[in-house]
């Protein structure tokens, strides 16, 4: 088949999250969009057909798969027809979950990952404050050691899941005076007095995904909660953000590919003066331009994972991919707006909402200026 | 400040308007787009204060034809910042007004024109179908003579006003077999039997402005309310495609400079790694992107407005300019939006609305790509 990435293997497990999108999931997005929130079954549903777990090992219910598994859940995902459930999928998957299977211990592992890969416990991840966007190191949270608990004082904003999370794996400053390396990782079970969620977002775009802002007032935790090295969190964050960043890329390319074809199929049954669009040399280019690239991102985000798969940490790879991929998306999306005419400014047709929800591509996960400030240290700028 | 266009007597409209949609829109902005309408007496306001006359003979109760005063007053209604209102005001005094002006006998001047300049009556210009968008010569909405009345049936859709306009200006077919040249003019008012409006049709931005599907069955309308000569509507519809285009071009170069001026305003004050945005070499640079392009767009606008004002042949710049300015709007919004991070996905700021309202200005009024069809044809012999 076209991409060696995939093997037969893949190829199945392809087939059968396709079937379950478009029967389960695809009919009723619309309304999850109007709503701004998909329902809770969604989770636990996933979790059952083991679509969260492809790629985590057996001992924690995983199928064993390998890291390609995580592209096929996040692309096949990615054409249910809203940008917000496979966003919020990811963070459960590729987002909050991996710093548990890597840094975690076993009691951790037990009481988060397991439940979470079963889709029984929705986890959210805890980095973004009001005043610490771009600038992760300068996050105020705070975690101060107390006896056998630790207490957690901040604020969080644009938190994927987080209304609706279980748990959220929290990033606070432990100790202010060393920087970078005086912050660590927690895990707070929502409901923990003084840990509250204040507001849920209203956003532009991925509306089927609950975003919040959320407070921490003398949250006390168990000591047990840290994750991972204390003062090591930073680093631990930096470390998941490279995944989060790869599967971001591969599901925008994968979001934008049917947009595409939406378009395509468009633009050969529309017809102005006498016949169907794709008739007109214009847009026949156009649409070889957004053809060409979708492929050009793909084979950046295959070949970037292939290294990843591989134990390698490919930070500039990465980092390329999520800028293209990201805009790519966008203006593959903003093209298919543009050929549907008028009717590409109804609500009532899809493209506008792809046009909303890619946009968030070139933001969320890190901003394509902190994509470029992160390839140019790598090139030794 | 001088401007080589603008007069003094212009300034002083600038300044009275500007106070005017200081105090009386902009700050109920952000409440309209919420309800999705802006309220029906702004146009009686507007009518008052002698605004909606500023491009039609005293005769009629405007101040006498001035297309600068006409410019100025698009200017200045678009810094509101919802697409909407200039849109819904536009629409009226703008597109479907100039019809009966040029080409109306004395009673439809004095049923429709005198209360439109009023501010009494609202209009609408009804052009487009669901199966001719571009293409406005295969309408398909006929009208058959039968004794004193025509004889409507068809339908249109994206008529802005379309869901409480007085009087629809509707393009009809009165001579099925003979294309662009059998083509009407008819002034069809609200509550006519046969003539309905359908839904208001949800859209992507320019919230405030109601935009509506048309449905005319056996509709019958006097012949008298013919606009000028039948068969002539195809040309009367372009003559005023340039007044048309030139409004959307003006609103364009205001909507990225107000784009522009949030963008600034964020930068100036978000601080991020130790200092505001607006120090980073990068974002300073996408600023002056920003105003080189806008300062280019207004300069060919006010070019074609300067044509257009002195009777001369402007219809290629005018179309040159509509593709720059909302182009340029799309554009500057866009970066502006990318400036606000993550607050730019957020619907409680503003830049998010620029976003959306700039989206519909390369598509309503002709597209893009029919504008360059326009210039190609006009150069290409």
């Amino acid at each position: 088949m076209k991409y060696s990435v995939f093997s037969e293997e893949h190829h199945a497990v392809r087939r059968a999250i396709r079937k379950f999108v478009d029967s389960e999931i695809a009919p009723q997005v619309e309304e999850w969009e109007k709503q701004e929130y998909f329902p809770d079954w969604v989770f636990p549903r996933m979790g059952e057909l083991g679509f969260l777990a492809l790629r985590y090992p057996e001992e924690y219910g995983g199928a064993g798969g390998d890291y390609f598994m995580g592209l096929v859940v996040a692309e096949e995902m990615a054409r249910c027809g809203v940008g917000g459930l496979p966003m919020a999928v990811a963070v459960q998957t590729d987002m909050a979950t991996p710093p548990i299977m890597q840094f975690g211990t076993g009691e951790q592992k037990e009481k988060y990952l397991v439940p979470a890969l079963q889709g029984r416990k929705v986890a959210c991840l805890g980095i973004t404050e009001p005043n610490a966007g771009s600038d992760v190191a300068s996050i105020e949270t705070r975690a101060v050691r107390d006896g056998d608990h630790w207490v957690i004082n901040g604020r969080k904003i644009f938190i994927t899941n987080g209304v609706r999370a279980d748990f959220i794996t929290l990033v606070a400053k432990t100790d202010p005076d060393l920087g970078y390396n005086g912050v660590s990782l927690f895990l707070v079970d929502s409901g923990t007095p003084g840990f509250t969620v204040t507001r849920k977002l209203k956003k532009l775009g991925m509306r089927s995904s609950d975003t919040a802002e959320l407070l921490f007032e003398d949250c006390r935790i168990p000591a047990g909660n840290l994750l991972g090295v204390e003062n090591r969190g930073f680093h631990q964050i930096m470390w998941e953000l490279q995944g989060e960043r790869l599967i971001g890329a591969a599901g925008a390319v994968a979001g934008a590919q049917k947009t595409f074809e939406k378009a395509l199929e468009y633009a050969r049954s529309r017809t102005q003066f006498g016949k169907p669009l794709v008739k007109f040399q214009v847009i026949a280019h156009k649409l070889a331009e957004m053809a060409t690239e979708l492929e050009a991102a793909r084979a950046l985000v295959y070949s970037t994972a292939r290294k990843f798969a591989a134990g390698e940490y490919p930070v500039k790879e990465i980092s390329v991919a999520k800028l293209v991929g990201g805009q790519v998306s966008h203006r593959v999306s903003d093209a298919a707006l543009q050929i549907y005419g008028g009717y590409g400014y109804m609500m009532e047709y899809e493209v506008q909402r792809a046009w909303r929800d890619s946009r968030l591509n070139r933001i969320g996960g890190g901003t394509d200026e902190i994509m470029k400030e992160v390839i140019a240290k790598t090139m030794g700028i | 400040m001088s401007h080589w266009l603008f007069q003094e007597e212009h300034n002083m409209l600038r300044r009275s308007v500007r106070s005017w949609v200081d105090k009386e829109i902009t700050t109920h902005v952000e409440e309209w787009e919420e309800q999705g309408e802006f309220p029906r007496e702004l146009f009686k306001r507007a009518g008052d204060l002698g605004f909606l006359g500023l491009t039609f003979p005293e005769e009629y109760g405007g101040s006498g034809v001035d297309y600068l005063a006409g410019a100025v007053f698009i200017e200045e209604l678009a810094r509101c910042g919802s697409g909407g209102v200039s849109a819904g005001i536009g629409a009226s005094v703008c597109i479907a007004a100039p019809q009966i002006y040029r080409f109306g006998s004395g009673e439809l001047k004095e049923k429709y024109l005198v209360p439109t300049i009023a501010g009494e009556k609202i209009g609408s210009l009804g052009i487009t179908e669901p199966n001719a968008g571009s293409d406005v010569a295969s309408i398909k909405t006929t009208a058959r003579a039968d004794g004193d009345d025509y004889v409507v049936n068809g339908s249109k859709t994206f008529i802005t006003n379309g869901a409480r306009a007085d009087y629809v200006v509707a393009a009809v077919k009165t001579d099925s077999g003979a294309g662009h040249r059998g083509i009407s003019l008819l002034v069809i008012e609200k509550g006519t039997p046969g003539f309905s409006v359908g839904r208001k049709l949800e859209k992507l931005g320019w919230n405030t402005s109601d935009t509506g599907e048309l449905y005319f069955e056996d509709c019958r309308v006097p012949r008298t309310n013919l606009v000028g000569e039948e068969d002539a509507g195809f040309y009367y519809i372009m003559l005023n495609f340039a007044w048309e285009r030139l409004v959307m071009a003006l609103g364009g170069v205001v909507g990225a400079q107000l784009a522009m001026e949030e963008a600034i305003k964020y930068a100036r004050q978000r601080v991020q790694f130790g200092k505001p945005l607006s120090k980073f070499q990068v974002t300073r640079h996408k600023i002056a992107d920003m105003a080189a392009r806008i300062e280019t767009a207004r300069s060919l606008t006010h070019h074609a407005l300067s044509l257009f004002v002195a009777g001369e042949d402007a219809l290629t710049e005018v179309a040159m300019a509509k593709i720059y300015a909302c182009e340029t709007a799309n554009l500057v919004s866009d970066e502006a939006l990318q400036i606000h991070g993550g607050y730019g996905y957020m619907m409680e700021y503003p830049v998010q609305r620029l976003w959306r309202d700039a989206r519909v200005g390369t598509i309503g009024g002709g597209t893009t790509e029919i504008m360059k069809e326009i210039i190609a044809g006009r150069m290409i012999r």
